[in-house]
């Protein structure tokens, strides 16, 4: 917080590789998944391996320089606040990527599926599905064949439960490592943090068990219709976004490890924290309205 | 001069409106009692937006010819004014609640499809019409019967240019009609202007709307969703029959059904087979197969020396007959009758060049749609 | 401070870094708002050229040109280029030069994002236009793309068109946060918020319109890619879906996406009108409060793109009436620049000339968007040529039409050099007449009941389109003397002053023309 005057980087080759290695992961996705379903065998899995490596070097240059920057002092509390509007809208842009699931999972239990059923203002739809009832969560789809429902769905009051305890107390304790940072007591920063990324790879490991339990033991998979397809496609970007969160928790101690953040000045770390908060907000709107009601 | 550029710039709204309506290129008012009143509507709207049009625009050119430097306009100082600020806030609020009235009023008459004489379920296909007359044993399929020739420009087009079909749907005349739309692959939309009906067409569920057609006639329409490579070619035309003229051909489209399946019986030649094959074919298939049986590559594939129309028979006939799920390749086996099914399948298995030499009965059409 | 000269200073008296290192590395607003203008000029060339296509194809009845198919890449295409290439990058590309001047900041908040955001671009489209060359064509479905026709029955390149679209998506939420950081933070002192010009108002509510819905479209591609490769079947109703689903999905972005590629049009009709007007904008405050409403009413009316898909009753009249509402604080827009301009003391150079055209031009698109809101009238209007009309005199007189006001407006600014007024004047007239020529016939044969997206069409209806498609020529071909204007202007001409117009308000016109690589390294007083 030295500089009066605003910092404007000079040039920077990051942002033209990092296009470059998003294109090859694009590009490299695209063919991988196009040759899954023609069964050719493509070039795309390499494509899109050197893409995300690259990208993680890229990335870690790019925060690399940032961090420099920031440690020698060229950032001014001009530039810290234009890093908080921009992490804050991102969080924002987050909040509406999910916002489209949340909207399909509640139109289709307030809406098609009722309609297919023969309830509502298109219930007539019913004639092309006879037999076909609406129920939440949907065992029976209207075509069992091409989309066999689920046999079970998971308990909400077992894992799921767990894991919503894990992420709860987990913004508690990156919480409580802020404290300790604005306080300066490193030793306990590092205690809680650690916490917190083990309470995160806990959630994960259970996530993973959970998953692996849907698609072995309950026939809930993606092709279970629409039941499995909110579910999965809800808590799995949850998940990868948890993922993120954890590396970004990981990378924060290990620069708090190397001594970085100063009490009054530490952005990345409010960065990460708020993100976390963000996850565990998501996942308690998908404990409700997923896995409870 | 005001006076005379004013004139001027009404006429100019005017005179389009006045000569549109002789070149018939406005909204048809249509032949039912909903048409009319959306064309009222439309008519309506229109002429308030062009009243607000003209005011505005009149203020404007006004500013534009007077308050113009060179003719030495000083601008004045004003930038605020709440009075007119609120004024051209709730003026125009209220234009709108004047147009909204109107609306819900026509839009909730659309929408009471109740106690409807006559049920007919539309089913869009790519790229047909399927008809079924509910609680008739009447169901046909209704597609574009324009000659290609025309449409590539090697032959004079005819009136009806791209607006004919094969089958027409008929109605009767000052009945209410309920029409149940759904569809087979994509989402088409019916849409005939005379009746002001306009219906998305949805696989898997199913749209209801209704129309009461007070005019005996020929009435034209077209899909109005983009639903592939030939959504500019499926064509919708209802025929409004008088009561006992609708009478007669819902009995004669029964007996000519029965015509129809009784041929299955029949012994067919190959030469017979293949020349009604290649009819039907290019009816049924080529749009997408292509005449020449090379498909389109990426998109359709080619039955030309293909795997499937030199090999099994039986994998050959299953795939026409019952099509494949979740492809654009649909089932035929309620389209085309087993003489057909039998004579198109032939056909592929010995045209362009394809010459394995078997033929395909109708009975053993028969026995695969069991 | 030591390091700091370092970083801005030292650059500030080299200059620019010399070659192609320039524009790869840079992190300048101005060479990167440079980019983005060029981009979207070259993606204007591109999509109009398939345009030309379509017009060609429908000049008669019959098919001459191309065949249906490769049709309905073309028309889909185009709809793709020219609202997220060339539209959508422009008004970017005015934002990054204008807004850091505008409110006396050294550059945008944060920089090397800002390359970012424009480098993702090129490769985005360089993806989507390369699957013109894939088995199977690119994609054929509108650029709606309405499942299941982009889903079960899409051609294979469908999977680089859904990553395409998500690039383009992070491009443009990096670019939105950007630019709100820069209007929330960087402004200079004095500069409070009821004193930003109309272009950054317009702007700052643009860019919260398109962090609100790129990710609702990142979404709504996703469940598509699911349903095409991993058997989900979101919409599909054998699995207990809806096909209709993704259409509203889709028009949650849709709709304020649409508004995306107007509001910052009206920021710089606003900015433009005073100037030649020689008044002060007419109700500064209910402009702002206009915008947002419109960006407020522009979330809550999206199903008016799908009356005719059978909703509920309620949720008919809901849309229609919110709907209509919006002609209000439209209206409250085009009656405050017409009260500019009343009383002033006008004159006629092309920029005013664009902006005029575009105040009256888009009134009579909004007019028949207000047309389309009437739920039973749409009904006869959904899917014809009158939508057709109603959207290109939106987006092209509207939309592009801003953007050529803006480029000769800010021009000798940018080049410190006066464009050819003479030049500037025949573009106007030609793109004036051509506009007109190509898309008002179209309402004619809209309401006469053409379909959209064919590529052939019944007799009745030629006479219009042979006129539509001479139109499509002459308003195309006119855009090349616009290339050539603008690259005269760069190499030479008369010097402009640094005021360039008379007494025109705003920062940017206090520095110097052309303007310095880097302004406002000291941040301007603002009284
Ligand atoms: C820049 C882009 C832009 C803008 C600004 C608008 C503005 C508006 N649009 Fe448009 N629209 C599109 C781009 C845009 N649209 C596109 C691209 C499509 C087609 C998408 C596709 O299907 O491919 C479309 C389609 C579309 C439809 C769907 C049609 C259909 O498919 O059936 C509708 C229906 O309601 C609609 C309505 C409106 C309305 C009410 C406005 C209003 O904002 C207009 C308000 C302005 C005025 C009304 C004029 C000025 C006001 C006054 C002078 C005040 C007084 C006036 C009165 C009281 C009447 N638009
Ligand atoms: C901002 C958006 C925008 C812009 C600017 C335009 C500009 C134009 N558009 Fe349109 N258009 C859309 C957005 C836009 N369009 C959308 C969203 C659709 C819907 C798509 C869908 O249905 O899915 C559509 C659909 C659409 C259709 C309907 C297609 C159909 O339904 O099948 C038509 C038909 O006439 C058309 C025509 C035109 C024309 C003639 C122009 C002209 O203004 C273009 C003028 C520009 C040029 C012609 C380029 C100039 C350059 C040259 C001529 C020189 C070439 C030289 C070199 C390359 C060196 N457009
Ligand atoms: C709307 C388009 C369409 C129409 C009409 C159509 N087909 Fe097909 N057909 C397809 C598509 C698409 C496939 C490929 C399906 C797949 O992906 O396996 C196909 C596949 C086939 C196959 C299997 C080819 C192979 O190599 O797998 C045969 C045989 C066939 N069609 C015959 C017919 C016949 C006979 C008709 C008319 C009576 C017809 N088709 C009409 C689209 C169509
Ligand atoms: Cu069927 Cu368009
Ligand atoms: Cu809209």
């Amino acid at each position: 917080m030295s500089s009066e005057a605003y910092y404007v980087p000079s040039q920077s080759r990051w942002p033209i590789l990092a296009s470059i290695a998003l294109f090859l992961l694009a590009y490299g996705a695209g063919s991988m998944i196009n040759g899954l379903s023609s069964e050719e065998s493509g070039s795309g899995g390499m494509i899109l391996l050197a893409g995300a490596v690259l990208m993680a070097l890229i990335l870690i240059g790019w925060f690399g320089n940032v961090i420099n920057e920031s440690m020698s002092g060229l950032y001014s509390e001009q530039m810290d606040r234009s890093f908080r509007w921009g992490m804050s809208w991102f969080i924002f842009s987050e909040v509406m990527f999910f916002a489209a699931f949340f909207g399909t999972l509640f139109y289709v239990r307030t809406l098609a599926v009722p309609w297919l059923g023969g309830e509502g203002e298109k219930g007539v739809s019913n004639m092309l599905w006879e037999g076909f009832q609406a129920q939440w969560p949907l065992m029976t789809t209207p075509d069992m064949e091409q989309f066999p429902g689920p046999q079970q769905v998971i308990d909400p009051w077992h894992l799921p439960l767990l894991n919503t305890v894990l992420l709860v107390a987990s913004s508690f304790t990156v919480t409580v490592a802020h404290k300790a940072l604005k306080n300066n007591s490193r030793n306990n920063i590092v205690l809680w943090l650690a916490v917190t990324v083990m309470l995160a790879g806990a959630f994960l490991f259970f996530q993973a068990a959970e998953y692996i339990e849907a698609y072995e033991e309950l026939g809930l998979t993606l092709h279970a219709g629409i039941y499995g397809a909110t579910f999965f496609v809800l808590t799995g970007f949850h998940g990868l976004h948890v993922t993120l969160g954890t590396f970004m928790l990981l990378v924060i101690w290990l620069r708090v490890l190397r001594g970085h953040f100063e009490p009054e000045n530490h952005f990345g770390f409010e960065a990460v924290a708020w993100y976390w908060h963000f996850v565990d907000v998501v996942w308690i709107g998908l404990f409700l309205f997923v896995y409870i009601l | 001069m005001r006076a005379i550029i004013h004139s001027l710039l009404l006429a100019s709204w005017l005179f389009p409106c006045a000569a549109f309506a002789d070149w018939g290129l406005n909204m048809p008012p249509g032949v039912t009692e909903i048409s009319q009143a959306v064309f009222d509507l439309h008519m309506t709207i229109f002429w308030i937006c062009v009243a607000i049009g003209v005011l505005v625009f009149s203020i404007m050119l006004w500013s534009i010819i007077h308050h113009r430097k060179s003719r030495g306009a000083k601008a004045h100082n004003f930038h605020e004014n709440t009075l007119v600020e609120i004024l051209w806030t709730v003026i125009p609020f209220f234009i709108l609640v004047g147009m909204a009235v109107p609306a819900t009023a026509t839009l909730v008459k659309m929408y009471s499809t109740s106690d409807a004489d006559i049920d007919i379920k539309v089913t869009g296909y790519q790229w047909k019409w399927r008809y079924e007359y509910l609680g008739e044993d009447l169901d046909f399929f209704s597609s574009l019967s324009t000659p290609r020739e025309q449409i590539n420009n090697s032959e004079e087009k005819s009136e009806n240019y791209l607006l004919e079909v094969d089958n027409p749907l008929v109605i009767p005349v000052g009945k209410k009609v309920r029409f149940l739309f759904t569809a087979n692959d994509v989402i088409h939309s019916w849409w005939v202007p005379a009746f002001a009906v306009k219906k998305d067409a949805i696989p898997g569920f199913i749209n209801e709307s209704w129309t009461v057609v007070n005019e005996p006639g020929i009435y034209r329409g077209q899909c109005a969703e983009l639903c592939g490579k030939d959504h500019g070619f499926m064509p919708i035309v209802v025929e409004v029959k008088a009561e006992a003229d609708y009478q007669q051909w819902l009995a004669d489209a029964k007996a000519a059904k029965q015509t129809a399946s009784d041929a299955a019986t029949q012994d067919w030649s190959m030469e017979q087979l293949m020349a009604k094959g290649e009819q039907v074919y290019n009816t049924a298939c080529a749009v997408c197969h292509q005449a020449n049986g090379e498909g389109l590559p990426g998109v359709f594939p080619g039955l030309k020396g293909s795997a499937i129309a030199l090999g099994d028979p039986a994998a050959h006939i299953d795939v026409v007959v019952n099509g494949k799920a979740g492809t654009a390749m649909q089932a035929f086996r309620d389209q085309l009758s087993a003489v057909e099914l039998a004579a198109v399948i032939t056909y592929e298995r010995n045209a362009w060049g394809n010459n394995v030499g078997d033929m395909v009965t109708p009975a053993q059409i028969a026995a695969e749609k069991q | 401070m030591t390091t700091l000269k370092h970083s801005v200073e030292a650059e500030h008296h080299h200059g620019p870094a010399k070659g192609l290192s320039r524009w790869f590395y840079t992190t300048n607003h101005k060479d990167i708002g440079s980019m983005y203008l060029w981009f979207s000029f070259a993606m204007f060339l591109t999509g109009g050229c398939m345009a030309l296509m379509i017009r060609a194809e429908l000049f008669q009845p019959g098919l001459q040109l191309i065949q249906p198919d490769f049709f309905n890449q073309m028309t889909t295409m185009h709809g793709l280029i020219m609202v997220f290439g060339a539209v959508m990058p422009a008004f970017v590309g005015l934002a990054n030069w204008m807004i850091p001047m505008m409110i006396g900041a050294p550059d945008m908040a944060l920089p090397r994002m800002n390359n970012w955001s424009f480098w993702i671009l090129p490769f985005a489209f360089a993806m989507m236009l390369s699957t013109l060359f894939m088995a199977g064509g690119a994609p054929n479905f509108g650029w709606t793309f309405y499942a299941p026709l982009s889903t079960t029955y899409a051609p294979p390149s469908v999977t680089f068109f859904i990553f395409a679209v998500h690039m383009m998506g992070i491009s443009s939420i990096m670019g939105a946060i950007n630019i709100i950081a820069t209007i929330l933070n960087l402004r200079a002192p004095g500069m409070t918020m009821m004193k930003l010009p109309l272009f950054v108002w317009t702007w700052l509510i643009t860019a919260f319109l398109l962090i609100a819905v790129m990710p609702v479209l990142a979404g709504v591609v996703t469940m598509m890619l699911m349903d095409i490769h991993f058997g989900t079947s979101f919409f599909n109703a054998a699995g207990g879906g809806d096909p209709v689903l993704f259409q509203h999905v889709f028009w949650f972005f849709g709709h304020p996406e649409v508004y995306i590629m107007i509001l910052p049009a009206f920021g710089i009709v606003s900015e433009i009108i005073p100037t030649f007007a020689r008044k002060r904008l007419f109700g500064y405050a209910s402009m702002v409060y206009a915008t947002a409403s419109i960006a407020f009413l522009s979330f809550i009316v999206w199903a008016h793109h799908m009356f005719t898909v059978g909703m509920p009753l309620v949720g008919e009249v809901f849309f229609m009436f919110s709907t209509m509402l919006i002609a209000v604080p439209t209206g409250v827009k085009v009656f405050n620049w017409v009260a500019t301009m009343f009383r002033g003391s006008m004159t006629f150079e092309t920029p005013m000339l664009f902006a005029l055209a575009f105040v009256v031009l888009f009134t009579i698109g909004g007019f028949s968007g207000l047309m389309l809101a009437i739920a039973p009238a749409d009904f006869q209007y959904h899917d014809t040529y009158f939508v057709v009309a109603h959207f290109h005199y939106v987006l092209v007189p509207g939309a592009v039409f801003s953007i050529m006001a803006g480029a000769y407006y800010w021009l000798p600014k940018w080049t410190g050099n006066m464009y050819s007024e003479a030049l500037g004047k025949w573009h106007f007239w030609l793109s004036f007449v051509g506009v007109n020529i190509t898309f008002f016939p179209m309402h004619f044969i809209g309401l006469a009941g053409m379909p959209r997206r064919i590529p052939d069409y019944a007799l009745q209806f030629a006479d219009f389109n042979a006129i539509a498609s001479v139109g499509a020529f002459i308003f195309g071909f006119s855009q090349l003397l616009f290339l050539y204007i603008v690259i005269r202007c760069i190499r030479g001409g008369d010097k402009a002053t640094d005021e360039v117009w008379e007494d025109p308000e705003g920062l940017e016109w206090t520095v110097a023309s052309p303007a310095p690589y880097h302004t406002f390294s000291e941040p301007p007083l603002v009284k």
